[in-house]
């Protein structure tokens, strides 16, 4: 089960998100995370979707996908052409006799303490996946109250836009 | 104009003539509008029959098919009928009424979500919040639904906004960025096509419903000649060539022929052209022998290809495109042995009927195909009647055979055959139904009497549901929950509608029966009496 992430340029209407997602629930695809937000242009949204499957699930998908006709284009960045990139937000136990031990740490992994409580610090952490993981992990000791995490976003490295991409059947 | 005549005259710009619905309260403008009587309304006794007559009028006339529905039950009565016209393909416009967008998520009176309800059963669905866009939601749901793989649109319309008023003006053209359908092949595909194809001993085509859908029967039969091409074909399929075609083996699948399964593990080279290959067309075919084949695929839903089966030639067409590019590329091809090959396995495998004191339904539709003219239409509904039907219905002229192949929904043969036979009252339309299928939709009856539809409608009359009757006595040794003991006598509840009836309780009847029933000028019901264990194949 490898994991692949999925660009996918949509038609920035209400319901897109619901058929996209519907899309995965009922033919039974696994995904790790989706996120979603306008592009350069209002009139379309940008999906990145991380899932797993073999290539087979892999192409069901992007086929599948390429059928809705909100999809206008689904592109797969692998690793060694984007960035990819996560957002955290994580509420840690943070008492006077452990808060510089926390902060400590978060300066590490250029963090940033985001707010501040008697008892708790919140910090935001942006990265790829693993720092992300490796962060919370090194936070775990500390006592993790809450975290949230955004999914997944990324972009092709280089000039290339995904308009210039053909579009799946064509490749 | 207020939105509503914007509507109707949209649909009048589509070419609709006739429009199957069903009134309520979030429809009332609409309905006001179609008062005008630029279209014609029939309506329908309950919804889902309104789906299904649409369905069957879009298979006849090759036309987009058009029903109307209003909110909440009204919504959800259609869904099924929706869920049929999808999993076959059928391009359908399909417009229910909405509360009122002020009102939408309160859960008010007769309130669905029906947009997030048959999202996955159509191939593309509106929520209309402002009138403005009508006329452009109308021609892009026209155009998604008889294009590429054709397919059900629903448009959701709440009651103000078909009250609005705006500037009637019908688009010329459609530009939808997220939909370009594919419908010529990819010619560097098609020429690999043809080289496996001229290099193949023993290649066999696969017809599936496709090939309706892109009126391609004519290419097929050229392409068959052509080449020598044996030809094997999908309940979806059938009538793709006509019976007696020299080339055509017949239909494959768990209720297919064995012959024609046996073809297919003998074939080193499978054609499929507008098949999706579903479970019930391989069921009768060993999973690891159609592994080991060469296929080539041609369909217009690049999804289809390679979903259900591996797929070695992928090319992503229009059947009937993809033939006419195939077909100048090709040459007869020494296939005499393999054709003599599949010949004897045909014939060893015919056998004879089986006669008992009631009617033989496969003889019954044998008798009644001997019988009506080359333009026939036979609907069939869900069970054992589809594939006595199937199995014995001939094809010749421009015949067709239709039945509900992927959703298997049981009712639909009246519907279906109501728009069959309103979309060309010249052809003679027969309706064959089991006792449990006519159950489901006998309140068509009502609209069959009201609109005088000369429709001529075959009761196979078992007293049981008898195909899960039969997969229990194969299985469980006994049936449960499938005795229809207690029918009513169905003579008598037809000739109420003011129909003229007939029981038949033995062969000899059949053809006398028959010949009255097709000389009759309108609506006519013969029930046949048949052995409760009468098998389906």
């Amino acid at each position: 089960m490898n994991r692949h992430i999925l660009s996918v340029l949509v038609e920035n209407q209400s319901g897109v998100l619901s058929r996209v997602s519907g899309l995965f629930s009922r033919r039974g695809y696994n995904i790790d995370s989706l996120t979603v937000g306008e592009t350069e242009d209002p009139k379309t949204s940008r999906m990145t979707i991380v899932v797993r499957g073999d290539d087979y699930i892999l192409e069901q998908i992007k086929k599948q996908l390429n059928k809705l006709i909100d999809v206008i284009k689904i592109i797969e960045l692998k690793p060694n052409q984007a960035v990819y990139r996560e957002l955290a937000l994580i509420k840690v136990d943070a008492p006077p006799e452990s808060r510089s031990a926390v902060i400590s740490t978060i300066d590490i992994f250029r963090a940033k303490v985001v707010d501040v409580g008697k008892e708790s610090l919140t910090a935001e952490i942006t990265g790829d996946q693993s720092k992300v993981d490796a962060f919370i992990e090194l936070m775990s000791p500390f006592g993790i109250r809450e975290i949230v995490r955004t999914g997944l976003t990324a972009l092709e490295r280089g000039s290339r836009e995904i308009k210039e991409h053909k579009k799946y059947e064509e490749e | 104009m207020i939105a509503a005549e914007v509507i109707v005259h949209c649909l009048a710009e589509e070419g609709v003539d006739l429009v199957f619905g069903y009134p309520g309260g979030a429809v009332l403008p609409l309905y006001e509008a179609l008062r005008g009587g630029v279209l014609r309304h029939v309506l329908v006794r309950q919804e889902q029959a309104a789906v299904h007559s649409a369905n069957g009028y879009a298979r006849v006339t090759g036309r987009v098919g058009v029903c109307i529905g209003t909110s909440g039950p009204g919504a959800t009565n259609l869904v099924t009928g929706i869920a049929t016209a999808y999993m076959d393909s059928i391009p359908l416009v399909v417009i229910t009424g909405q509360v009122k967008t002020s009102y939408i998520g309160r859960d008010v009176f007769q309130e669905v979500d029906i947009t997030g309800a048959s999202e996955s059963f159509t191939k593309h669905n509106y929520l209309v919040r402002d009138a403005a866009h009508l006329p452009r939601i109308i021609k892009e749901a026209f155009h998604i639904a008889r294009t590429g793989r054709p397919g059900p649109v629903l448009i959701d319309i709440p009651s103000d906004v078909q009250a609005e008023t705006l500037k009637y003006h019908y688009p010329k053209d459609v530009s939808i960025r997220g939909y370009k359908p594919t419908e010529k092949g990819h010619m560097g595909q098609v020429k690999r096509a043809v080289k496996a194809i001229r290099e193949a001993k023993r290649p066999l085509l696969f017809a599936g419903g496709g090939i309706f859908l892109s009126n391609a029967q004519q290419e097929l039969a050229q392409f068959a000649e052509t080449t020598g091409i044996p030809v094997v074909h999908t309940l979806m399929g059938t009538g793709c060539l006509p019976t007696d075609h020299p080339n055509l083996i017949g239909m494959i699948g768990s209720h297919g022929f064995k012959y024609a399964n046996k073809a297919m593990e003998m074939a080193d080279l499978l054609i499929f052209v507008g098949a999706r290959i579903a479970d019930r067309a391989t069921g009768g075919i060993q999973e690891d022998l159609l592994a080991n084949r060469d296929i080539i695929h041609i369909d217009v839903d690049p999804a289809e290809i390679g979903k259900n089966v591996g797929c070695d030639i992928p090319v992503v067409g229009d059947a009937r495109l993809v033939l006419l590019q195939m077909l100048p590329l090709v040459q007869p091809l020494p296939l005499e042995k393999w054709r003599a090959d599949l010949k004897a396995v045909k014939e060893a495998e015919q056998t004879p009927l089986e006669f008992g004191a009631l009617v033989n339904p496969k003889h019954a539709i044998r008798v009644l195909s001997g019988m009506l003219d080359d333009h026939a239409v036979l609907v069939a509904d869900v069970g054992q009647n589809q594939f006595w039907s199937a199995r014995n219905f001939q094809i010749h002229g421009t015949r067709r055979f239709l039945c509900s192949g992927g959703f298997g929904t049981m009712g639909y043969s009246i519907p279906a055959a109501v728009g069959a036979k309103m979309a060309d009252p010249s052809r003679t339309v027969v309706s064959v139904m089991g006792d449990g299928s006519f159950q489901m939709s006998m309140y068509e009856l009502g609209t069959i009497k009201a609109n005088k539809i000369g429709l001529k409608m075959v009761l196979f009359n078992n007293s049981k549901l008898g195909m899960v009757r039969e997969l229990q006595d194969n299985r469980y040794g006994e049936p449960f929950g499938v005795m229809l003991d207690d029918n009513p006598d169905f003579t008598a509840l037809v000739a109420a509608y003011g129909f003229p009836v007939r029981k038949v309780e033995t062969n000899e009847k059949l053809e006398e029966t028959f010949r009255e029933m097709l000389a009759h000028e309108g609506p006519f019901f013969v029930e046949c009496i048949v052995d409760s264990k009468e098998s389906t194949l």
